[in-house]
């Protein structure tokens, strides 16, 4: 063989090298994966995580209730902050000062605060300041807008300035007013760009609606984390956390896959 | 001195573009120096010049894509400079083709034709559409009517950005280096459907490295160095015998 001349016998090429790291790689997880299996429990995480009765229990509450107001507090707190996060970017991108500062303000704010923060000034401070008292799916929806808001004000500010220049100018030598070509040209393509980020952010609500016991619920508002802590502590077991945990995942992985397809046809209209 | 000569002030009247004393400054950079030109009712200008000479920014200016520093841009009469002028009205009268198409590329071929019909000027569907089919047929396109502009081709996508453009039945058409973006087999699609436009009477300013089509198309052409209008008149004067050294130059490299 030419390579016997070429190179050193016991010198392995790259590409040998590489294969080998990935086996020992790969043995390694095995090995882990066997002995935590063999230290592990197994009797003990059924009865703790899996039991099947608790589990039982739960239904049909934990979807007709708790999943329910999960989602829709989500949406309530997405559907207001988007709308707030797209007036703050075009106010962020107005060439008009006072509206730059006052929403630079709003999103450095808010995005700096934790959540829990917002709802915990939202909830009690509302009702001092102003004497009025909201309810909590107000507080909710305006909390969780906020904070988003503010995150999906600098993603959808990112997301019209990389729709092209030219797209903006078109518009304009076509006759459409500012607004006019914001709305029918520029924005509509600056969604398209950001919406894998926008999918990120309901993703983070929805985790984040879950901040909403600290305004103390009534037991139709429960969402998932408070109706599983409520389970748990009541059973005391650890089968209702696994439970909701799921739940969650009911709502995040779809949106994922959907994400994964709209990106994959506009990617064919682009 | 540029050999400019001022336009005379009878022939002003019929002039549909008329840019008195033009600046523009892109910071402390001056890019036009007091530009004088015109353009009659359906003439074709050609603007030639190397990069970086203003006519790009001059033809930008004419729609005020680009904001003039001072001067005076008077459209159809119309003083567009005038700072309580209907600008959005004004660019729909004007038909601009960029270098870069510029297609929405959200939208299909068809729809790319009927939303400023429908949005700008209030034209009904069914209008719309009508018009919008019949310049895609002008442009040689009908059997694209439905495709997203991504699955066009260079030469295509220039050819709808065109008949986008005819389809608000512009009094005039600006072309900013409509070639330059393009493989070189598709150039010829593009500039023939240019000269149909030229053949039927449309005003046109074109700002192109074609020469050929300035020779065979163009009234008057202009050429541009600096800031400043070096030399303009008829194709066959300027191109064929350029009497400013700086034109010479610029013909020597690119012809």
């Amino acid at each position: 063989m030419s390579s016997a001349t070429a190179v050193p016998a016991k010198r392995m090429s790259p590409r040998k090298r590489a294969a080998l790291v990935r086996y020992i790689q790969y043995a390694i997880l095995v090995l882990v994966v066997v002995v935590l299996a063999l230290i592990a429990d197994w009797g003990e995480i059924r009865r703790a995580f899996l039991d099947l009765d608790i589990a039982s229990q739960l239904f049909p509450d934990v979807i007709l209730i708790a999943l329910k107001n999960t989602i829709f507090y989500t949406a309530c707190g997405f559907a207001f902050g988007l709308a707030l996060g797209l007036v703050l970017a075009l106010m962020r991108l107005s060439s008009v000062g006072p509206y730059r500062w006052i929403s630079t303000g709003i999103i450095e704010l808010f995005r700096g605060l934790p959540a829990l923060v917002v709802f915990l000034v939202l909830g009690l401070g509302l009702s001092l300041a102003f004497g009025v008292s909201p309810s909590n799916l107000t507080i909710v929806t305006l909390a969780l807008g906020l904070v988003g808001g503010a995150y999906m004000a600098e993603t959808i500010r990112a997301g019209i300035q990389a729709v092209p220049k030219g797209q903006y100018e078109a518009a304009r030598t076509l006759g459409m007013t500012h607004t006019r070509a914001m709305v029918t040209i520029v924005i509509p393509q600056a969604f398209r760009i950001i919406l894998p980020p926008l999918t990120n952010e309901l993703i983070l609500l929805t985790k984040d609606s879950s901040l909403v016991y600290i305004l103390g619920l009534s037991l139709d508002e429960y969402e998932l984390t408070a109706f599983g802590r409520e389970n748990m502590n009541a059973n005391a077991n650890l089968t209702p956390m696994v439970t909701i945990a799921l739940c969650y995942l009911l709502i995040t992985v779809p949106l994922s896959i959907v994400v994964r397809r709209m990106e994959a046809k506009s990617g064919k209209a682009r | 001195m540029t050999q400019t000569e001022t336009t005379p002030a009878a022939e002003r009247g019929e002039a549909v573009i008329d840019v008195q004393n033009l600046h523009k400054y892109f910071g402390d950079n001056e890019v036009l120096k007091g530009i004088d030109f015109h353009i009659a009712r359906g003439e074709v200008v050609c603007v030639i010049g190397p990069s970086g000479s203003g006519k790009s920014t001059l033809l930008r200016c004419v729609n005020l894509l680009e904001e003039p520093t001072s001067g005076t841009i008077l459209v159809d009469g119309d003083e567009i400079t005038d700072p309580d002028a209907d600008v959005d009205a004004l660019r729909a009268r004007i038909g601009m083709v960029f270098q870069q198409f510029n297609l929405f590329p959200h939208m299909t071929v068809l729809r790319n034709l009927t939303v400023a019909q429908e949005k700008v000027l209030k034209r009904g569907k069914a209008e719309s559409l009508e018009i919008a089919r019949a310049n895609l047929e002008k442009v040689g396109l009908s059997d694209k009517a439905d495709a997203y502009p991504a699955h066009l081709s260079g030469g295509q996508q220039q050819r709808v950005a065109i008949a986008r453009a005819l389809s608000m039945n512009p009094d005039m058409m600006l072309f900013d280096e409509p070639t330059s973006a393009l493989d070189p087999e598709l150039v010829g699609d593009v500039l023939a459907v240019m000269k149909d436009l030229a053949a039927e009477g449309m005003t046109m300013m074109v700002v192109t490295h074609e020469m050929g089509f300035a020779r065979e198309v163009a009234d008057k052409v202009v050429f541009m160095d600096g800031g400043v209008i070096v030399e303009e008149g008829l194709p066959a004067d300027v191109l064929g015998n350029p009497q400013h050294e700086r034109t010479q130059a610029f013909l020597a490299r690119v012809l």
